[in-house]
């Protein structure tokens, strides 16, 4: 298979205004002859429902809560970037392009990175005129503030609920076509399957989850905006329902998976406090800028931590980045704590976790102006741990947040299955190796609003007059037969171990194997384990309830029978990408001071998986990846 | 931590449900609620029985999945939390706590905790959005907003639609939520061309699920997000001036 990125011809900046010209377009009259299901009602997905359904579509959207609004795009905190260049600092659409293109080490697509840094500030437009209560300025303007290291203030916010206030307002333009009726919205309904007829995809298979009924629905084109797969970790900060059965499912049907190795680990979230653990909770990133993260110089300190003299205290960031310090990128920070931990210096429950202390910032600016910068953090820590920020050190240690990976697409967002189109977190577009902070919010509206509306079209343009498979169709009784077998074998198995207990010992795999940092003899041993544990949970996981029922024990077993197959080619491609990048960090791979060593010359491309069936080697499929406009350099943060 | 649980326990809509009480010896206080359930479902799975079924999905008091009863209080004990963010040092060694769905008309039981609480999405469908397809907004900063009315645009807004507040209110009305989103559009310049035939609709659909309010202000004390009663008096007001239009 020849993959081809179709990015179109020209110089980088004219190449999207210059394509969307050339894209085919449905006429108004007949945009309504077609029909699209969206999953997912994330910012991606509900962006990309309503606008498709404003331009007169028929929509169906899924998602598996109860309410479209409760998609986890709405925890997002920290803000949403865009190049409007409001601060006059210099920013602009090249220096967002630039600096995303660099930020994930060389490993995205140039173009896609340039329309995404291009259609920004048009989602700031469209948000404002939705009424997202962004934060102001005494004149009235909005306002800024720079995020994750960036050297330019371009990143808006809302309090701390930055993602909440953009998911409801996405929400709202959805909510209000569903009341128009272009929109038919099925939340509380789970995607199980894909149906490809023809080389094709026709529809998809469902499970109203509050009663267990099996559905089928037909359309002319599918799009996935379900998000993406860090609970295969177990501890994440993602929601608890987040999942990749809507990938998965599609990529074993032929939508190849791209990159799935890149995985981002938050450096500043709560550390995990005991074995009954169930998520990790995340704390803004903007801590970095006025706190200071040390460990004890002795391994296994045991004193309080304000009874060790400075003297004692080893802050290792500033030490190891004095140009940086606290504010080197997730990866390094991430990487550095981890370091620090497994040399036997952390602090609190099994010595995994490190200092971030205020006892500084609030000497030099006063409790209340702290408290005015992070008061409601502040306060969310001590809702968890019981421990009160301004007088002892936070507690933090990196978790598991976001996957660059997913499936991969084209420049219009369609999958190696034609009519097939992923979006927002769930593809692997724009982020390379590595995401910058406060782009994954930036990507997710771009797909939805100002990129799908117009790709979609040029699919859809030539299949006037076609009429989508009927849900009776063999292609579709088959799938569903396929689903509920797979259902029932979930039932049947009542061995003696829960889902979670065995989704838990998968994460702890994961995470020592193939977080933060591999290698190979570790990763060999990962896939040897997971294999090992795969053919466990068939055989002894144990299932309660019934299918025909409300049964969150089945919905997670089913999530998590796929998690078990992504997560062993999470390793292969970890194993296969023999260099270190953005945060794929191969122990192997490393300069003499212990910093990532890329390698373009043998790796510059996307690594696209090939499922070939259960048990089998998938085969690799690679992209070329040409940097015209930024030229690969090594990042240095000393 | 000794604790004794009191659970709803509800087949489906249909059944009539009923306590079921189980002893937990090995409580952490440094579990949150949900973590305590999750704790007792996989012990329940391994003994055979069905887990307790109850929504929740960010654990982070945002999306506004989770939600019970606990000893009467929605949300439990700590003011301004989400279950999922309530702990179980916010309870003592012995206590027995009773642990209920949302209770209100318009919010049927599906199973054990989880409830319907899909009127909430119709309440926004009948208005509670700015009309403005996609690529036809103006530049953003063409829209000045003085600062005090976005802070109060944002008050409101940071609602997370969870149904504490009808659950509370001793007459299930759900004027919090409705007012919470007819004040953050209001509150702004984009907001006003459609404020009163707003307020209007989705009155109309809000009465048409959920009782009516008599202010007792229990949902101020039960919102997860303090979101103020104030709102619902702008609501009025606004809804009185739709009339008079
Ligand atoms: C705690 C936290 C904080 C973050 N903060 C920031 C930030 O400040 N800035 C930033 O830019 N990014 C941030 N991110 C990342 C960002 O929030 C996500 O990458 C982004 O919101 C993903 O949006 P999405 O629309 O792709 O997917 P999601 O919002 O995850 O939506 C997925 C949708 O798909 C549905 N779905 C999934 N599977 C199925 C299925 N099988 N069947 C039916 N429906 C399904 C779900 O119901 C949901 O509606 C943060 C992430 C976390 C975890
Ligand atoms: S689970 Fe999201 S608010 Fe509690």
């Amino acid at each position: 298979m020849k993959l081809d990125g179709k990015v179109p011809a020209g110089p980088v900046a004219e190449k999207w205004t210059r394509h969307k010209f050339d894209l085919k377009l449905v006429n108004p009259a007949n945009k309504r002859k077609f029909s699209i299901i969206v999953v997912g009602s994330g910012l991606a997905g509900a962006s990309a429902a309503a606008s498709l359904g404003e331009l007169g579509y028929h929509v169906d959207c899924f998602c598996y809560q109860d309410s479209a609004r409760r998609a986890h795009s709405i925890a997002a905190q920290g803000g949403i970037n865009a190049a409007k260049n409001y601060q006059n600092d210099g920013d602009s659409v090249w220096r967002l392009f630039y600096d995303t293109v660099k930020g994930g080490d060389f490993r995205s697509r140039e173009a896609n990175v340039h329309r995404l840094a291009e259609v920004s500030v048009n989602i700031i437009d469209q948000c404002v005129a939705q009424g997202v209560p962004f934060a102001r300025e005494y004149g009235g303007g909005l306002a800024n503030r720079s995020f994750g290291g960036a050297q330019v203030s371009r990143t808006f916010y809302a309090r701390g609920q930055t993602g909440q206030q953009l998911q409801l307002s996405a929400y709202q333009a959805l909510s209000r076509q569903v009341a128009a009726g272009t929109v038919r919205m099925h939340a509380k309904t789970e995607m199980l399957d894909l149906v490809v007829e023809d080389g094709r995809a026709r529809g998809i298979v469902t499970r109203d989850l509050a009663d267990g009924t099996m559905a089928s629905w037909s359309a002319d084109a599918v799009v996935l905006a379900t998000g993406g797969y860090a609970n295969v970790f177990f501890l994440s900060t993602n929601a608890k329902g987040c999942n990749a059965t809507a990938i998965w499912r599609a990529h074993r049907r032929g939508a190849l998976f791209a990159n799935p190795c890149y995985t981002q680990i938050h450096p500043t979230c709560i550390p995990q406090h005991g074995d009954y653990q169930s998520k990790l909770t995340l704390m803004s990133e903007s801590l970095r800028n006025d706190g200071r993260i040390w460990v004890p110089k002795a391994g296994g300190d045991s004193r309080s931590p304000d009874q060790i003299p400075e003297a004692e205290r080893d802050y290792y960031l500033e030490r190891r980045y004095p140009a940086f310090g606290n504010l080197v990128p997730r990866d390094i920070a991430s990487r550095a704590a981890k370091t620090v931990c497994d040399e036997g210096y952390g602090v609190g429950h099994g010595a995994r976790g490190v200092y971030l202390d205020f006892a500084d910032a609030i000497a030099r600016l006063g409790k209340d102006a702290v408290a005015a910068k992070y008061g409601n953090l502040f306060e969310m820590y001590e809702r968890i741990t019981g421990e009160d920020p301004y007088a002892v050190p936070m507690r933090i240690y990196p978790a598991p947040h976001y996957t660059m990976g997913g499936l991969w697409v084209d420049y219009h967002l369609m999958s190696t299955i034609p009519g097939l189109f992923v979006i927002g977190e769930a593809n692997f577009s724009d982020h390379g190796a590595n995401r910058l902070g406060a782009s994954a919010l930036m990507q997710g509206l771009a797909d939805g609003y100002f990129v799908l509306p117009y790709t979609i079209g040029d699919y859809l343009a030539p299949r006037m007059g076609e009429e989508p498979l009927p849900t009776d169709h063999q292609a579709f009784r088959e799938v569903e037969g396929e689903v509920t077998d797979r259902l029932d074998r979930l039932l049947s198995v009542q061995g003696k171990r829960t889902v979670d207990s065995l989704h838990r010992e998968l994460g702890k795999v994961c995470e020592d194997e193939c977080g933060m940092s591999r290698d190979r003899k570790g990763l060999e041993a990962a896939i040897a384990k997971i294999q090992a544990l795969r053919e466990e949970y068939w055989r002894n996981v144990r299932v309660p309830g019934a299918a025909a029922d409300l049964n969150q024990s089945l919905e997670k077993a089913g999530r998590v029978a796929d998690y078990f197959e992504l997560a062993e080619l999470m390793c292969r491609d970890a194993l296969d990408r023999e260099e270190s990048c953005g945060t794929h960090f191969r122990e192997e791979y490393q300069t003499e001071e212990g910093e990532a060593r890329r390698n373009d010359e043998d790796y510059k491309y996307v690594a696209a998986w090939e499922w070939t069936g259960a048990g089998d080697t998938p085969r690799l499929h690679k992209e070329e990846l040409d940097f015209e406009n930024v030229p690969p350099s090594q990042r240095s943060y000393k | 931590m000794r604790l004794k649980l009191h659970i709803w326990r509800q087949k489906n809509a249909n059944d009539g449900g009923s306590f079921a009480t189980y002893a937990r010896d090995d409580v952490s206080p440094d579990m949150s609620f949900l973590e305590m359930l999750d704790v007792l479902n996989e012990e329940l799975i391994e003994s055979g029985e069905e887990p307790v079924a109850f929504d929740h999905d960010c654990r982070e008091g945002i999306c506004g999945s989770c939600g019970v009863m606990i000893n009467g209080s929605a949300h439990g004990p700590e003011s301004g939390t989400a279950t999922c963010q309530l702990h179980m040092r916010k309870f003592r060694d012995g206590d027995e706590i009773r642990v209920e769905p949302f209770r209100s008309r318009a919010f049927p039981i599906l199973k054990d905790l989880v409830v319907d609480r899909s009127p909430f999405d119709e309440i926004i469908g009948a208005g509670g959005y700015i009309s403005v397809n996609t690529g036809s907004a103006p530049e953003a900063n063409l829209i000045p907003v003085p600062r005090d009315d976005a802070e109060r645009a944002m008050d409101a807004a940071e609602c997370i639609g969870c149904g504490a507040c009808v659950a509370q209110c001793p007459n299930g009305a759900a004027q919090l939520f409705t007012s919470a989103k007819i004040s953050h559009l209001a509150e702004l310049p984009q907001g006003r061309p459609e404020r009163f035939a707003r307020a209007t609709k989705m009155v109309e659909v809000m009465e048409s699920y959920f009782g009516s309010c008599t202010n007792f202000a229990e949902c101020e004390a039960v919102c997860p997000k303090g979101i103020s009663i104030d709102f619902i008096a702008q609501m009025n007001r606004e809804y009185l001036r739709s009339r008079f239009k």
